[in-house]
Parts: C-alpha cells; structure tokens; sequence
C-alpha cells in the first residue's frame, strides 16, 4: 500500500524542511526559498522563518505538501536480520556448539583516531544497557584501540587464531572510510586469510549491503547494539564450525 | 557563588596536596630528560622555519642530523655553528639540510661564548613572543571583550580558507572563539606540516601558515563586529611545544593542551608527553594563551555519572602542572563535561552538582565546560533540547567558555545553519537565565550537595592512592578512563633523551624571567551587526 508523509491527516503529504541559501536576505528571500522548494516539487509551501545568520546566507524553516507516496513492500534490499538472544544464550551457544572460547579482535583502522564505536560493542562496561564483548565468559575479545594499521590487524588476528575480525570506521570525511576498508579486505586476501575469519565492520555510515559489497561479511550501522553483534557473532561462527 | 556548595575544606586541601606531590614526583623526571620535539621547538623559537626539498621542516632535519648531540641540548652546538660561520640561525639550518655544514661538540675553550650568544639569542626569541601577546592585549583594548561565558566554536572543513569563512559567520553569530580542529591523525605526526593547506580528513593542519590566514580572518570580523575573537587550536601529539611556539607566534588566544590526553588517548608515550607539556606550557604561559584541558575526554570512554570524580582528579593534577609551568590561574582552563546519560532520572541535577563543585574547586579559572557528545541521538531536535540543558547549567555554575553542542553533534561536522542555531540556543539561554544563580541557593545536605562532596572525596581517595604508586603506574593500570598505558609503549618514546649533566637550554629561564602579567582588559564588546530579522 502506497504511504505518504502524514502531517495531521492521512495522506497530506506535510514534510518540514530547514535549508540554507547562499544570498543575503532580502524582502525577496522568502520567495527564492519558496519556490525552490517548488522546484523539488512540493506545493501548498509555507516558509515558516526566513532570516539572515550571516550577511551572505538565508536560513529557512519551511513546511510544504508532497503528493509522491511509496510503498514499503517494494522496498527491496539486503537486510542483516539478526536473531536477537540474550546473554546467557550466546554465551551457552559458544560453550555447547562450539566447544571453546570464541576470540575476536577488533580495531578502529589506520587513520580513525575514535573508538567510540569499538568501545561502545567491546568494552566492558558495553552501550545502551547491553554489556561489551569483553565482559562475555565465553569469548576471548581483545579491543586494540584507534589508528590501527591494516597490517598490525591482520598479524594480531593471525596469532589470536581469531574467529571474528570487528572493524569500526567512524570518520568518514571524504570518504577515507571506503579506502580503509578495501584496503583491510585486500590485505587478508593477499595473505589467502579471507576463510579463516568472520569479517564484520561498523559505523555510521556502514550498511549491510554496502558491507558485503566491500567484501565483508557483515555490516551494522548506527544504534547498534552489543546483544546484536554477539548474537550475529555467535551464530555465525558455529554456523562455520558446523559446516566444516 | 564561591561557597554555594558548603565543600569539605579539608578534603579539598588532601586533593591538591596529593596532585602537588604527584606533579613534583613527575617534575623530576620531566628535569632529567629532553625530547626531539623539545629540542625542536627550541630551533623554532630561534626563528628557524621552511622544509627541504622533500618538506621535511628544517628543525627535524636538524633535530635528525644532531640526534646524537640533543642529551647536551642543541642550542650550544648550533649556536656554536653559528658564531663559527658568521651566519644567523635561518642559514646555519639551510646549511645543515644542504649537507654543507655539520653540528658536532663544542670544544670547551668555545661553550663560554657559545652560551653568552645563546643565552641573548633566547632573550630575542622570548621578545618576540612578549610582542605577540602586547599586540593582544592592544587590540583587545581597541576592539572590545567578549562577556563570558565565551562562546566558543568549531570549525573543521579541511580547507583553511573555507574555515575562515564559517569562523567569520560563526563570529557574526556570536561566538567568541574559533577552534579549527586538526586533521585527524596530525597529532601522531612527528613533525609540524607547513604552509597553508586546503584538504584534510576531519579537520584542518594546524601550520603556521594556516595560523596567520585564521588569525587575519579573525580580526578582520572582529574589528567588523567590535568584539576581538579568540582563536584556538591544539598544542598536543607528538610535537605539543613546537606547535606552543608556532600559536605563540602568531597570536593564537587558546590553546588545548593536556598533560595526560596524549598518554591516555593517542597512546604516545608517557615519559614523552610529561616533557613535552612542561615547555608547551612555559610558552603557552609566556605568550599568554589560555590553556584548555581535556578532562571531557575521560567520559566519553568512562561513564560520567560513575566516574565523574576522575575529571576531578585530573583537573587537580592538570592545576598542578600547569603552576609548575608558571601559568597563571587566568589562564588555566580546566575541562569537564555534560555527559551523563540524559535518561537517567535526575540528569541535570547531577550535571549541576558536578559542575559547580568544578566551579568552586577553582575560583578565578576560566573553566571550559564541555557538551554532550555520547548519548547526543540522531534525532536533532532532542538533541537541541539536551544542549539547552546543557547551557543552562553552564550558566548557572559560573562557567567561563563554554565549547557549544551541535544538534547534529551525532551525524556530521556542523553545518554554517548548525552552528548558528547553537549560538542562538545559547545565546538565548545564557541571557534568560544570567542573573538566576545569584537568586538562589542550594539546599544544605541536598542532592546537589551530597553529590558534590562524594565526587570529591573519590577524587582526594583517588589522588593520595595515585600519589602512594605514582602517576606512571597509575596510568599503567588504568586510573583515568579505564585506558592502560605502558611506560615503555606507546608513539614517540624513542624521541625521548635521558640529559646530559651539562644539558644547556637558556630559554627554560628566559621563558620564565620577566614575564608580563595579568589577562587583556578592554571595553564591553560593541554593538554587533544584527542579523536582518525575517518576514514571511
């Protein structure tokens, strides 16, 4: 079923807007911010506030109405749909399927200096109410920290026997996060590693089907929780150990 | 305002005593070596700037070639060199990165007048920084002063002109300091880039170049608006001195620069670091730039409302360096930040007790408060909510700059609209609410109080226990934002020299003697250019 924008009534279409032009203000800003919108293909637009934050830029607050609608079942894509378990469930799952401790290293790569990102999944003390890998008996997890290389990653994984590698990519800018990643991913194939480890990156600006198509097995995005790391961990890799 | 909260004085006085002994015990070891950057610095405060042919700056390349001789100091061989050849401290440099002349010992019929020339020479460098800081104080007084709190702003687009542009917008809106932040990663670069530069990852190349382009821009809008705007940038990483000297230099008015950040967050060295801070800091105090400490950082990796007390700490101990280093109070400003979680019942009431006990921990300190960062959501309106509060306890704990949330704090570098909507919540807030602290008191055993004395006796119980092991095994074991540092580990730590007994360095003195005093003073700020109000 096609939705559209719901303001105060099913199907109004109402959106808000707040947007900058380069121009001073003038009696006339209101209508060049109007009619841009206008352009964009709304109608029925009110320009709410119009004023100068700068002799040279006009800010807007706006509200317009949009016909265009979508419908959610088409929407098509490629979805990390994670079964969710709790603590103790993963934790069993490790110990009764896999027999031994899970390890995972994970690091915020070469130039990314933030590990909020890392520390948010591993630390201890964890993010949101969920505890961080660290503090899961039944895994070996070891956070390196920022500004990792590529290289120091692969060699720590390597000597870890590690089941998982976590990657965070938290600076963006540019898009210096896309190069990083293809760079740890061609790095583990040169070292013909690739089988060896489950490959997970995160960030802000990562989705699964952006990480899959970089070469990783997986990719979480903003809010993400510890439990859903875990549990993809977890699941994953005794999937693996089954298999083989 | 100062006895707000009725603190136990003797608890206050057991925290200093323990971070003053803890910063003496570290003064030792900050006496008995040198670092390269040190050493560096120390070239460029004798004048000496530019890169060879494949940019290495000229005072690496020096520092390298003479590595052997830097136990002893660089200044008597190179000034030595200088007196041999006839030439000033620019050419000798130019000749050593030619290969056409050499550093080496100074026989000992030479040191005599080696030191007499080097010792004037320090003399001229010092005066130059004393001519820096008059200037300040000069347009200040022409110009007009900000009313604290000053609001302060971040810049960070990568390009020093596209910087200067936001900075002046963000001026017109209303703030009172610009910090272009570095590019990420420059502080783990064992050398200062140079020149101006227009691409960065994350932020900005702190070089003298782009010093002097963001410094012009600065007083350009401030003349425009009658309101001098300070500029800040970061003396810290691995060349904190040497980036002290280029902001000294050319008239940065802040500077952030941490005894410990670099040790805890970028994992350089902390044997390194302590002798780094302790020159950036003599030149930070001599030019009379306002240093900011980085305490805001402990509660992004530790939680603040359980580890709020070690902001506490670190503030004492980042005092006590910054004494030792011959700051004055004025120009102390220590750190800490809103960052409890903003779902836990009673946030803000916490936030106020955190932050006035700061506030009257260090009266006369222009303490620099720091925004939500860790729980800031993508949904920006709360967001400005969160921010609001923020401001809000700024204001009414007496804070002095206040580094402003963005809305957008969680998703990217502010935009030109982001940070004037920020001003404008600020600006709102602090006017609304300027005189309420003065109208009410704290409730005597109340929450707030409660809160404030148990967050300073951990911090005195966490002080005198890192006084009993020392501040290195400390930082070893983790004492400040659960990160664990090796002595021995970590970036830079082969920069790092054991003096000589007849180390010779006469701008430790000269930095020291005859300093000027007091902060600039000049007239309420003039009326700014109000922005054109909008009509429909």
């Amino acid at each position: 079923m096609v939705i559209r924008p719901y303001g105060d009534t099913r199907d109004d279409g109402i959106m808000q807007f707040s947007f900058t032009l380069p121009m001073p203000y003038s009696i006339k800003s209101a209508d060049v911010g109007k009619q841009f919108l206008e352009k964009l293909g709304f109608h029925t637009v009110a320009i709410a506030e119009c004023k100068a934050i700068d002799p040279q830029y006009t800010l807007f607050v706006a509200y317009g109405r949009t016909d265009a609608g979508i419908d959610p079942d088409e929407v098509k894509g490629d979805y990390l749909e994670v079964d969710e378990m709790d603590y103790y469930a993963i934790n069993g799952l490790i110990k009764d399927k896999l027999g031994r401790k899970l390890s995972v290293v994970g690091a915020a790569i070469e130039s990314d200096a933030h590990t909020v990102g890392i520390d948010a999944i591993m630390n201890m003390k964890g993010f949101a109410g969920n505890y961080g890998l660290e503090r899961y008996p039944e895994m070996d997890a070891l956070n390196l920290g920022s500004q990792i290389p590529c290289a120091q990653l692969v060699k720590t994984a390597l000597e870890r026997d590690a089941d998982v590698i976590l990657v965070s990519q938290i600076v963006t800018q540019k898009n210096i996060h896309v190069q990083h990643l293809t760079q740890l991913i061609e790095l583990i194939e040169a070292e013909g590693v690739r089988e060896r480890f489950v490959l997970i990156v995160g960030g802000p600006r990562i989705n699964n089907a952006f990480a899959k198509e970089l070469g990783y097995d997986a990719g979480f995005g903003p809010r993400t929780t510890p439990l859903e790391v875990a549990s993809f961990m977890a699941q994953e890799v005794v999937r693996r150990h089954e298999d083989s | 305002m100062n006895d707000a909260l009725r603190l136990n004085a003797d608890v206050v006085d057991r925290a200093r005593a323990a971070a003053s002994a803890i910063a003496d015990d570290i003064q030792q070891h900050i006496e008995r070596h040198t670092t390269d950057t040190t050493e560096r610095a120390t070239l460029r405060l004798l004048g000496i700037s530019g890169v060879n042919e494949i940019d290495v700056p000229l005072v690496n390349v020096v520092a390298e070639h003479a590595r052997e001789l830097l136990p002893g100091g660089i200044m008597r061989p190179f000034v030595d060199l200088m007196i041999q050849t006839g030439k000033n401290a620019q050419q000798v440099a130019e000749g050593v990165a030619a290969g056409d002349l050499a550093l080496a010992d100074v026989p000992a019929e030479r040191r005599a007048a080696a030191e007499t020339r080097a010792a004037a020479l320090a003399e001229e460098g010092v005066a130059r920084i004393d001519a820096v800081r008059a200037r300040r104080n000069e347009l200040v007084a022409e110009t007009g002063e900000a009313v604290k709190p000053y609001v302060y702003v971040i810049v960070a687009t990568g390009n020093i002109y596209e910087d200067a542009a936001q900075a002046q917008a963000a001026a017109r809106a209303g703030a009172d300091v610009i910090a272009v932040i570095r590019t990420t990663a420059q502080s783990l670069l064992d050398y200062v880039p140079f020149g101006e530069t227009t691409e960065g990852f994350g932020g900005t190349y702190a070089t003298q170049e782009n010093f002097r382009l963001m410094r012009k821009a600065l007083d350009e809008v401030g003349a425009e608006l009658g309101r001098y705007i300070r500029l800040c940038n970061y003396a810290s990483g691995l060349c904190m001195p040497e980036i002290a000297t280029m902001g000294a230099l050319e008239r940065l008015d802040m500077m952030l620069n941490d005894s410990m950040y670099g040790i805890i967050f970028r994992n350089i060295n902390m044997r390194r670091t302590f002798v780094d801070q302790y020159l950036s800091r003599l030149i930070n105090a001599r030019a009379g730039i306002i240093i900011n400490t980085g305490e805001d950082n402990y509660l992004t990796t530790a939680d603040a409302f359980e580890k709020g007390f070690t902001v506490v700490s670190s503030d004492f101990i980042n005092e006590a360096f910054a004494l030792r280093a011959n700051l004055e109070p004025w120009q102390i400003g220590l750190g800490h930040a809103f960052e409890i979680d903003p779902a836990k019942p009673d946030q803000v009431v916490y936030q106020i007790a955190d932050a006035q006990l700061v506030r009257q921990l260090f009266p006369g300190y222009p303490l620099k408060y720091m925004p939500p960062t860790k729980y800031m959501p993508g949904d920006i309106f709360q967001g400005h909510i969160i921010d609001g509060m923020f401001n809000f306890t700024g204001i009414f704990t007496g804070q002095e700059i206040m580094l402003l949330g963005m809305l957008t704090e969680a998703l990217h570098t502010p935009l030109l609209q982001d940070r004037y909507l920020s001003i404008k919540n600020a600006k709102y807030v602090f006017e609304s609410c300027r005189d309420l602290a003065g109208e009410v008191t704290y409730k005597p055993g109340g929450m707030i109080e409660q809160r404030a004395n148990d967050q300073l006796q951990k911090a005195a119980e966490q002080l005198e226990h890192v006084r009993e092991i020392g501040l290195f095994t400390a930082l070893e074991e983790g004492e400040f934002a659960d990160v664990k540092r090796d002595p021995r580990g970590g970036r830079g730590f082969e920069g790092v020299f054991e003096v000589a007994a007849d180390y010779f360095n006469p701008f430790f003195a000269a930095l020291r003697e005859g300093r000027m005093s007091g902060a600039p003073a000049g007239p309420a700020p003039g009326a700014s250019i109000p922005a054109a109000e909008g009509g429909h």
